[in-house]
């Protein structure tokens, strides 16, 4: 006698169980299928082809009305199931009741909707169906459309892409540092996001939203925290899915995330069964479709008597945009004993990373070049032995020896247009026309192209560009690279990262040949102030690529106190001001007290979970941070000068200060000392500063790279000037070519030494160049002219300066 | 094993550290990863160096005052220093960060 089994839900997983009962019990099953959506099953992975135009709906459809009349599938499609009465096992329909012998729920998930102000507006959609497939391809009939999506995951990018291959504006709003940041880490993140960027799709990562806003109704923008209005004809939210289980829960089913179900696909209830994204499998719920194939067959084999057993497996990824070709499998996240192997082609833009663990490969990112994706994946998936093939693993089956990641790889990627000298505008191209016409050394080529002749810092680079010209006959001299993440010089780095218009790290990282996932203690912290220095509006700083003083914003002693010093500018300070710092002192248990060689006041001795508290109390006072602590603008120290002194020339205080409100704030390669002295006599000891000025009747005498440090050295006269503006013009050009040219921690008189004073004092002797640096700095110091200790004594910062949590403490509840 | 919830993922910076205080002293939790943290003993063995304020790259810290580097997941110091950091278990749940109370020291509140 057939027995009765109902379906509720006609999605990816019941289909397939469907197939697998016909086929191994025909007959013994009269099924009643339900659907909420007015159709059948169809496959619904490929509405992404859909919506993008490279499939119509017709070809997706799995199961058409023959194929449920020949297996005699009595189908309720476009009717809810409401009720499930399990007493009576009978289920109610919105058209009426059905009673079965079994009953299989298979519901699918839901759409997650932040419920951010305004997200009932229409125009508001989720992505799951074939409904809002279709409302996002009618978006492209109005002309000039404009689309945000919600959610950098893989259905918010296939969204994105989707709609973007119509025509239709669209921004990808991501609240993670990174896309698809839970299957690919920040590289292969960086490699997808300049894909999209490159179909014309706007990408904000790190971005929150705060409210919809609508008009009569209908979305019109959405808001974010920072305020920027992002406007918009139609706004899709794909932020995550939940297990469909209401039906499941007001039956009386044992729920958790998900319906709970045994090895088996049994619930709780014995007659009811559940499969697919609703489900709840030991701790575990499902989002792509492998492992409910999986379930199909087990559930199919349950139902027909035999006893199969479910068993998750690792799953992988793919993400179906036409050109961004990625994978990503199994963990590269937690645990212990990992180890990465990183391959980079910056060439072809391929991004490669197998973590390991012990002999087993766990897991598996890569962009760019997938093919071996399958085989990675079943490494992982079998759990194989890798440790024979450990060295060789990255490059995949197909490896038969000899290939090596090139060191030279990320000059060999530059197109010809790249400029390799900055100081003569000298691109790639000009020295391999200059190799082509017969140059073979160094001088060959500087004499042709001026490449290198001027500061020289590029050399290394023109020296890479000729040997890739002149394959083995040029012999590279070997220079030091940054680290041992890395083939590149510091100057090599600093010249790329402005040629190609690297604007992040993980670009660093990516189009450099990084041979690490994210670099090591010696080159973030150059990478970081690079990038801030040529990119300020661009780049944002990274506080984790700082050493801990900058990170913190005060000096670490050796016993894990702080030291903390307010700016005096120009040395000068008032009753107020040093009330307020004695206070300070009293109120925090400030053990010393000394007063710096740059003039200035040192509280010694405090501690962490102190600083915010004691800054905010300076700040009241108009005290701000003296960034004693950065390799930045310290200190201008002056002598009283023509106002108080017999033999004062000029107002050398008010210079100093004038300097000094100019100045600070700025990030510099190291730390960067002022003086200023009214006459010859340089009380101020300006001599021996970065920059020193000595006063005479008739103006100011600049002089640049002077030290009192592990190396003695008097400034280098400069250049002699009337007045105090230019005096400052001048001061602020010097720092600013030295920001821009210098390698990291490199003092000015070291770079000096490098570039030639020639070359600064000729650079600087343009007027027009001069105008130049002093507009880039001021840009610069738009951004990170802002006292620090103000920023951080805010409660949301201030926190981040104590535990995270006190254990210490009895019943912490 | 009695895990402790000490707080959430987003408390610590992308590859940044925080400190949590425990009878067993100060333990640091670095966040390597997205949805990757470790925690391990906020003292370098070489000179009591707080690790929780070094730069934080790959699954390692560099101690700030001397450039000790340590893997977070053995709590080795790596190349030619000898030495090596207690690390505690951790265990990441729906974003929120549980630390084993007995390997720090504390029983579980009931
Ligand atoms: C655009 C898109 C792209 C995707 N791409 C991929 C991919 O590349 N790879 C991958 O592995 N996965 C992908 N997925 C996920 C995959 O589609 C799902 O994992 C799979 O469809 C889940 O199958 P299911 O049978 O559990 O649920 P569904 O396929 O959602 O089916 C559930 C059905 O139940 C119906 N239903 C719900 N409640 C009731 C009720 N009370 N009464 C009657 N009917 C009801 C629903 O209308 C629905 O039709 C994608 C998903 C989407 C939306
Ligand atoms: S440097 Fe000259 S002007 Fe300045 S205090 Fe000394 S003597 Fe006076
Ligand atoms: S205290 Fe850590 S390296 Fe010296």
């Amino acid at each position: 006698m057939t027995k009765k089994l109902v379906v509720i839900g006609a999605g990816m997983a019941s289909g397939r169980m469907l197939e697998h009962l016909f086929e191994g019990a025909p007959g013994a099953w009269d099924v009643t299928l339900f659907n909420a959506e007015p159709r059948g099953n169809y496959n619904r992975l490929m509405l992404s082809p859909v919506l993008s135009g490279e499939k119509t709906y017709a070809e997706i459809v799995t199961h058409d009305d023959d194929w449920y009349a020949a297996h005699d599938v009595t189908c309720r499609f476009g009717e809810r199931v409401v009720e499930i009465d399990r007493a009576r096992k009978v289920v109610t329909g919105e058209k009426g009741e059905v009673v079965y012998d079994k009953l299989v729920v298979a519901t699918g998930s839901d759409p997650f909707m932040i419920p951010l102000p305004g997200h009932d507006l229409k125009g508001v959609i989720p992505y799951r169906d074939l409904e809002d497939t279709e409302r996002m391809m009618r978006l492209s009939e109005t002309p000039g459309a404009k689309a945000v999506v919600i959610g950098g995951g893989l259905l918010g990018l296939e969204a994105a892409a989707g709609m973007a291959a119509h025509g239709v504006d669209v921004t990808v709003v991501h609240l993670m540092g990174h896309l698809m940041e839970r299957q690919l880490d920040e590289a292969a993140g960086y490699l997808l996001r300049r894909a999209l960027v490159e179909k014309g799709i706007t990408v904000r990562c790190a971005a929150n939203s705060k409210e919809i806003l609508g008009e009569n109704g209908h979305v019109k923008a959405l808001l974010l925290d920072d305020g920027t209005e992002l406007p918009c004809d139609l706004l899709v939210m794909a932020v995550g899915i939940r297990p469909s289980v209401a039906l499941a829960k007001f039956a009386g089913l044992a729920v958790g995330r998900g319906v709970h179900v045994d090895d088996r696909m049994v619930t709780s209830d014995p007659d009811v069964l559940a499969l697919g994204e609703c489900v709840e499998h030991d701790g575990a719920v499902f989002g792509l479709v492998a492992p409910l194939y999986d379930q199909a067959k087990v559930l199919a084999e349950t139902l027909t008597g035999g006893d199969a057993a479910f068993r998750p497996k690792e799953v992988a990824t793919k993400l179906k945009v036409t050109g961004c070709d990625l994978f990503s499998a199994g963990d590269f996240a937690e645990g212990e004993g990992r180890e990465d192997i990183v391959f980079r082609d910056p060439a072809r833009g391929v991004y490669k990373r197998l973590v390991l663990e012990g002999p087993r490969l766990i897991g598996a990112v890569m962009y760019g070049d997938t093919a071996d994706g399958a085989w990675f994946h079943g490494l992982i998936k079998d759990r194989e032995d890798v440790s024979e093939m450990r060295e060789t693993l990255i490059f995949g089956p197909a490896f038969q020896g000899g290939a090596q990641a090139d060191p030279m790889a990320a000059v060999a990627a530059l197109p010809a247009d790249a400029e390799i000298c900055g100081c003569n505008g000298v691109c790639k191209g000009r020295i391999v026309e200059a190799v082509e016409g017969g140059a073979t050394t160094i001088e060959d080529v500087r004499a042709v192209t001026k490449a290198s002749g001027s500061c020289g810092t590029c050399t290394g680079l023109v020296e890479q560009v000729m040997a890739l010209s002149l394959g083995d006959d040029f012999v590279m001299p070997t220079a030091k690279p940054i680290c041992g993440c890395t083939d590149l010089t510091h100057e090599d780095v600093r010249r790329l990262i402005k040629a190609q218009e690297l604007k992040s790290q993980p670009a660093v990282w990516q189009e450099l040949g990084w041979s690490t996932p994210n670099g090591c203690h010696v080159c973030r912290p150059a990478v970081n102030y690079y990038l801030l220095a040529d990119w300020p509006l661009e780049y944002q700083d990274d506080p984790q690529s700082r050493f801990v003083n900058e990170r913190n914003h005060a000096n670490i002693q050796k016993d894990g106190t702080y030291s903390v010093v307010p700016r005096m500018w120009g040395g000068l300070t008032n009753a107020r001001e040093l009330r307020a710092i004695a206070d300070a002192a009293d109120k925090y248990g400030v053990p010393t007290v000394k007063v710096t060689g740059g003039q200035r006041i040192d509280l010694l001795g405090v501690r962490k979970e102190d600083l915010p508290a004691m800054w905010a109390d300076l700040n009241r006072a108009g005290l701000v941070s003296g960034h004693a602590y950065s390799k930045g603008l310290r200190t201008v120290k002056t002598c009283v000068g023509r106002e108080h002194c017999r033999f004062g020339t000029q107002d050398s205080t008010g210079v100093g200060v004038r300097l000094e409100k100019r100045l600070w704030g700025a990030w510099t390669p190291h730390k960067v000392k002022l003086g200023v002295s009214g006459c010859p006599r340089n009380c101020a000891e300006a001599t021996c500063k970065d920059v020193g000025i000595v006063c005479v009747d008739s103006g100011f005498a600049i002089g640049v790279g002077g030290a009192a440090g592990m190396d003695l050295k008097e400034i280098q006269p400069l250049v002699k000037v009337a007045t105090e503006g230019e005096a400052e013009e001048w001061s602020v050009a010097f720092v600013q070519l030295y920001r821009e040219h210098a390698r990291y921690l490199d003092r000015p008189y070291k770079w000096i030494a490098k570039v030639g004073m020639g070359w600064v004092r000729e650079a600087l002797s343009n007027p027009d160049e001069r105008a130049a640096l002093v507009a880039r700095f001021d840009l610069s110091q738009t951004i990170y002219q802002k006292d620090p200790w103000a920023e951080r004594a805010e409660p949301a910062q201030a926190r981040r300066f104590r535990p995270l949590a006190d254990l210490t403490l009895e019943a912490a509840e | 094993m009695s895990w402790i919830d000490i707080g959430a993922i987003e408390d610590i910076p992308l590859r940044g550290a925080r400190l949590v205080k425990t009878p067993v002293g100060c333990v640091a939790l670095f966040r390597t990863g997205e949805n990757e943290v470790f925690a391990a003993s906020d003292r370098c063995p070489h000179k009591g160096g707080p690790l929780s304020e070094g730069i934080v790259y790959g699954r390692a810290v560099t101690c700030p005052l001397h450039n000790w580097v340590f893997d977070l997941e053995t709590g080795r110091a790596q190349g030619a220093d000898e030495g090596s950091i207690p690390t505690y278990p951790l265990r990441i749940e729906d974003g929120r960060l549980l630390i084993d109370g007995e390997a720090v020291g504390r029983r579980a509140a009931a």
